[in-house]
């Protein structure tokens, strides 16, 4: 039996539908020892902005039931460093590149969008406007509809390159903020970023986090993933790519069940650094098992009745 | 792959009523480990608790890898139940490593608590060369003391209730030991691994004597191969991660 994985999001095709969730990935060189990158259908490489970001104070990170809390801040080497040092590596593979990024403002965006877009080897951006970590008056990008509208149409006109944007799960109705970034011009969404959440010492009394809160991942919040996605799904035309908690080939084959053309594994990488290859290997011998020679025959599949 | 392997569980006992001794039987195609280095261990097949568990390496023997582990969470209860024969996955060895001393230089090793762990194979491979300082809260905390006195050149002990050794911190008695009146002064290297305040001490008290010391870093780690940026701690250059560019650092480097 033939077995067509490949999937388009937006003008990017991808060989098969498993990505890396940024942040949880590097730059892909930290698990180039581990798997062969040029398996996977793209590598989404972690949050850069402009200029370096020192991130947030340690400690950044905290395990929960099923799941962990992270309060990186968003640390990164910044876009020049990244393409001086990463991109010439990533190169080698065969894989597409896409690179999630953000800014402080709206120029900050366009400026990053735009001094990205002229660098051969990155084939796709993915917007983060979700990002749990940063301070309260940044989050609005996410959060609120009319400024999420202004960012992504002012990066749209800034990039010809596929344009992904990340949605955040921390609002009341995702599908509306889906379809906000539909209509500024995004390509394809992301769906979820993290969920905010906190861990209190009941020592210290005190968070567990520098930070205080974090962005809780991981299996623990793969429901609450899978049924924005299945929501999302049906609100807009443009891919979704679904995350949240993806550990095992059956979870992946959920998220594309429920609508995503692609799927994106974070937090697995951090308990198996051979997760996406694995993944990958499962969503096969699932498709041979189920008769399934196109895996787009599986998108959204459980939206029929 | 050969840093991601499954191992099989030769040993997996208590040496004392809260640590146990773990004995992995680790593939041929694994590269040597070197004293300072640790591991990712995997303690649980199901996801509470999801991630993998750092760990020092305590010694390489013909047995395989050798893990001292303090049973103190969710983690290590459920490690400390694990059975012979069974196999679990192992990331490691990962991170740096302690920087041998040159020929004339005398090593001093500074291990509070089960800072041991880390610091025992570089006594093992100093060979009858180090001089120990080891701290406990008493004497019945010392672990693996007589198998220590084998391969340091000598050991002094403090604990904090004085049932062993001086009574006090090691802290404390590195200072009166680099205090004492020598001429000429001998050449040292001072390698610690113990809680932070410890560490703390330890480098200001390198600072003051003017002796180089390198020292072992310990911070919430999620993915132990420098993905996650989760186990930072601050230095001259900002944020920098403990499972790569540690966990032993320069002790000048870091910014307390």
């Amino acid at each position: 039996m033939t077995m067509d994985l490949s999937v388009r999001i937006g003008s990017l095709e991808l060989k098969n539908p498993v990505m890396t969730a940024s942040g949880t990935f590097g730059y892909g060189e930290e698990y180039a020892e581990f798997l062969d990158l040029s398996r996977l259908g793209a590598v989404v490489v972690k949050g850069l902005s402009l200029l370096p970001k020192e991130g947030n104070p340690p400690p950044r990170i905290v395990e929960t039931a099923s799941g962990m809390l992270n309060a990186i801040g968003l640390q990164n080497i910044g876009i020049q460093r990244f393409i001086d040092e990463k991109i010439p590596f990533l190169r080698t593979y065969d894989t597409k590149v896409i690179v999630n990024f953000f800014g402080d403002s709206i120029d900050e965006y366009v400026a990053a969008a735009e001094r990205l877009s002229s660098v051969e080897g990155i084939h796709g951006l993915e917007m983060n406007i979700s990002c749990p970590n940063k301070q309260a008056g940044w989050c609005i990008f996410g959060t609120d509809p009319r400024v999420t509208a202004q960012v992504v149409s002012a990066v749209r006109k800034a990039t010809p390159l596929p344009l992904i944007v990340k949605l955040s799960p921390n609002v009341t109705d995702i599908s509306l903020m889906a379809k906000v970034a539909e209509e500024a011009g995004a390509d394809a969404l992301s769906v979820i970023n993290t969920l905010t959440g906190m861990v209190i010492d009941i020592k210290t009394r005190k968070p567990k986090l520098a930070n205080r809160t974090g962005g809780l991942s991981g299996p623990a919040i793969k429901p609450v993933a899978v049924r924005m996605v299945y929501e999302v799904f049906k609100a807009v035309k443009v891919p979704v790519i679904g995350m949240g908690g993806i550990m095992h080939p059956d979870d992946a084959i959920e998220f594309l069940l429920a609508g995503a053309t692609a799927v994106a594994v974070g937090t697995a990488n951090f308990v198996n650094p051979r997760a996406t290859i694995d993944i990958l290997d499962g969503i096969m011998a699932y498709m041979k098992d189920e008769k399934v020679e196109d895996i787009n025959l599986l998108r959204g599949a459980a939206h029929a009745i | 792959m050969s840093r991601y392997f499954k191992a099989e569980i030769r040993e997996n006992r208590p040496v004392h009523t809260v640590h146990n001794l773990l004995t992995l039987n680790v593939p041929l195609s694994m590269p040597e480990p070197r004293p300072g280095q640790f591991f990712m261990v995997e303690v649980n097949k199901g996801t509470d608790p999801l991630l993998k568990r750092a760990f020092s390496l305590f010694r390489k023997t013909a047995q395989g890898v050798q893990i001292l582990y303090r049973i103190r969470g969710k983690g290590t209860e459920i490690l400390k139940d694990m059975k012979e024969g069974s196999e679990i996955e192992v990331l490691g060895p990962l991170g740096t490593c302690y920087p041998l001393p040159s020929g004339d230089t005398i090593p001093l090793i500074i291990a509070g608590g089960i800072g041991i762990a880390s610091v025992f194979s570089l006594v093992e491979q100093l060979s009858g060369r180090a001089t120990v300082f080891y701290g406990a809260r008493t004497k019945n905390d010392l672990l693996m003391h007589k198998e220590l006195k084998g391969f340091a050149k000598e050991i002094l002990v403090s604990t904090d209730d004085g049932s062993a050794g001086q009574k006090g911190t090691i802290a404390d008695s590195l200072s009166a030991f680099l205090s004492r009146p020598q001429s000429p002064t001998p050449k040292y290297r001072i390698y610690a691994c113990g809680p932070h305040p410890l560490l703390k001490i330890v480098s200001e008290i390198a600072r003051e004597f003017k002796i180089s010391a390198n020292i072992s870093m310990e911070e919430h780690m999620a993915c132990g191969i420098g993905a996650c940026l989760g186990c930072v701690v601050r230095t001259r250059d900002g944020y920098t991660r403990v499972c790569k560019e540690g966990p032993v650092f320069e002790a000048r480097e870091i910014v307390w």
